[in-house]
């Protein structure tokens, strides 16, 4: 079974972060098992060939867990396929005759570089804030020395399935990373491990989320463009953490 | 001086930093904070509404009755306060919240707007060329930003018609609600107006209500699947409630025949209030 469909591309071409960007229109013939990368691949080399520029766009892994790659296809991120990262997509979700919309992920905090490669350095700075180890810790301890309630594993795995493509964020209508960084601080703040910081750490990036991203207004968008899936449920535990936090947080630095 | 190109192309934060209020002020700054004030003013404003309009069904009762009402609500706390006093409390607090409500809503639309602001296609609102799917926002959480200022429009105009009166001119009787009532609906355009508002209303607490639960982070997966159950059911009753009122005048109901009392703010007034005394 290999079936060959024509679709037309319309990609968002952008020479740099100051240029004006244009949608650019290419006809592709391609086979329904190729991936979404690998037509965007055969594509490039059509245009190596004719001596164009190729288009730019991010992937790294192409198995779904690096989160380097993201496009928003026909208006939705990751495309039409629920759970799924564009590098698991396959041309078989597209019909014969479609036209494809191609764009960088949308938001203030992620300009774009180079046609649809866009700068998500924001999360990184998220993720900074929430510190790090600065001790030497010694070896990895026993598995079995902490115990951790079978549920609260759970969940902070689904949590930790966050792979940080910043699809919530260019899902999101208010550009919001909420979903984003309640699951950076949700993952930690259930487990054993991650309670000595939990309230200096989930103040520090929320901070530095609102710096760049907009305000969360429980549309949901997030959840349903998220390649993994991570439950909105995260935002309602990091809406609370936070405001404990600065609670809790003046009364740990001593001001009374 | 040569700006290196890293240098050049840093993503700069959209916000700098501001200094830091006095606790517990400083959590108003944030936008997770604002969004705890907006949901705590939410619970106030629409508890409010319910009761406003569970405390107006007394216009089934007639004329007395609903005369009663409004002077029960004047004579709050008895003798122990003067007349009036627990009243405009209450409606401080209702004008303090709605405030606040309104300037978080107000200031968090502009982070978002400019969160979302880009060279390219977008300006000012989000969008997406390849046409943006809507999968899981609905549609009444995509016009908040349209039903919060109908919302605060038609409450001027309910305080303008039947707290001050500027409609009805003459008509307007103070003290008298039924009769203001009656009369003011019965006018079609009013009517209308009503109906739409209020239909705007239900979809602004159809999403508020179970966006409460989200903001102030009140999640407990046992009993995750009631909010949205909980959030249709208040907007619901309160579409039901309130709808009643100007199709009921309308098709008859209400009205201002078998009246025991005249209608004037002496002679009717202190007849009202013996009516009232008799049940």
């Amino acid at each position: 079974m290999n079936d060959t469909i024509s679709v037309t591309i319309k990609v968002w071409r952008q020479e740099n972060p100051d240029a004006p960007g244009r949608f650019e229109t290419h006809p592709q013939e391609i086979t329904t098992d190729a991936s979404f990368l690998e037509m965007l691949d055969l594509l490039n080399e059509q245009l190596n060939d004719r001596g164009e520029e190729p288009i730019v766009f991010e992937s790294d892994c192409r198995e779904g867990i690096c989160g380097t790659c993201g496009l928003m296809i026909n208006g939705r991120a990751h495309g039409p396929q629920k759970a799924t990262a564009t590098c698991q997509l396959h041309m078989r979700e597209f019909e014969d005759g479609d036209e494809i919309v191609i764009e960088p992920f949308r938001a203030a905090g992620f300009p774009v570089i180079r046609d649809l490669a866009v700068d998500r350095s924001p999360l990184d700075h998220i993720i900074e804030s929430g510190g790090f180890i600065s001790v030497g810790s010694g070896a990895a301890p026993d598995a079995n020395l902490t115990p951790v309630a079978r549920e609260a594993a759970e969940k902070a795995f689904d949590a930790a399935a966050c792979i940080g493509c910043g699809a919530c964020v260019a899902a999101c209508p208010n550009s919001a990373a909420q979903l984003f960084t309640s699951a950076k601080v949700g993952h930690m703040a259930l487990l054993p491990q991650g309670q000595p910081e939990r309230w200096s750490r989930t103040e520090a990036m929320v901070e530095v989320m609102e710096s760049y991203f907009g305000s969360c207004t429980n549309h949901g968008e997030c959840h349903e463009a998220c390649p993994k899936e991570i439950s909105l449920d995260f935002i309602a535990y990091l809406n609370r953490d936070y405001v404990k936090a600065k609670v809790k947080n003046r009364a740990l630095s001593g001001q009374r | 001086m040569v700006q290196s190109i890293r240098e050049r192309y840093r993503v700069q934060p959209v916000r700098a930093h501001k200094r830091n209020w006095p606790f517990p002020l400083n959590i108003y700054q944030s936008a997770v904070g604002r969004k705890w004030v907006m949901a705590l003013t939410g619970i106030g404003l629409v508890g409010f509404v319910l009761i406003h309009m569970v405390g107006n069904l007394h216009v089934y009762e007639g004329p007395a009755r609903m005369y009663e009402y409004a002077e029960t609500l004047r004579t709050l706390g008895g003798g122990l306060v003067p007349k009036g006093l627990i009243l405009w409390l209450m409606r401080f607090g209702l004008a303090g919240m709605f405030a606040l409500h309104l300037h978080a809503a107000i200031t968090l639309k502009d982070m978002s707007r400019h969160s979302s602001e880009d060279s390219g296609i977008m300006s000012g609102a989000k969008k997406y060329a390849g046409g943006r799917d809507h999968i899981a926002a609905t549609y009444a959480s995509r016009t908040m930003r349209w039903t919060g200022p109908i919302i605060a429009l038609y409450l001027l105009f309910h305080l303008a018609d039947l707290t001050w009166g500027w409609w009805l001119g003459p008509d307007f009787v103070r003290g008298d609600p039924y009769h203001n009532v009656a009369t003011s609906l019965a006018s079609l355009p009013v009517a209308a107006l009503y109906v739409a508002a209020n239909v705007a209303l239900a979809l602004h607490i159809f999403h508020g209500a179970w966006s409460i639960f989200q903001s102030l982070g009140v999640n407990n997966p046992r009993y995750n699947h009631l909010r949205r159950g909980l959030a249709t059911g208040i907007a619901g009753l309160i579409l039901v409630g309130n709808l009643s009122f100007p199709i009921l005048t309308q098709t008859g109901l209400i009205n201002e025949d078998n009246r025991p009392c005249p209608v004037n703010d002496s002679t009717g007034l202190v007849c009202l209030a013996e009516q009232a005394e008799g049940h």
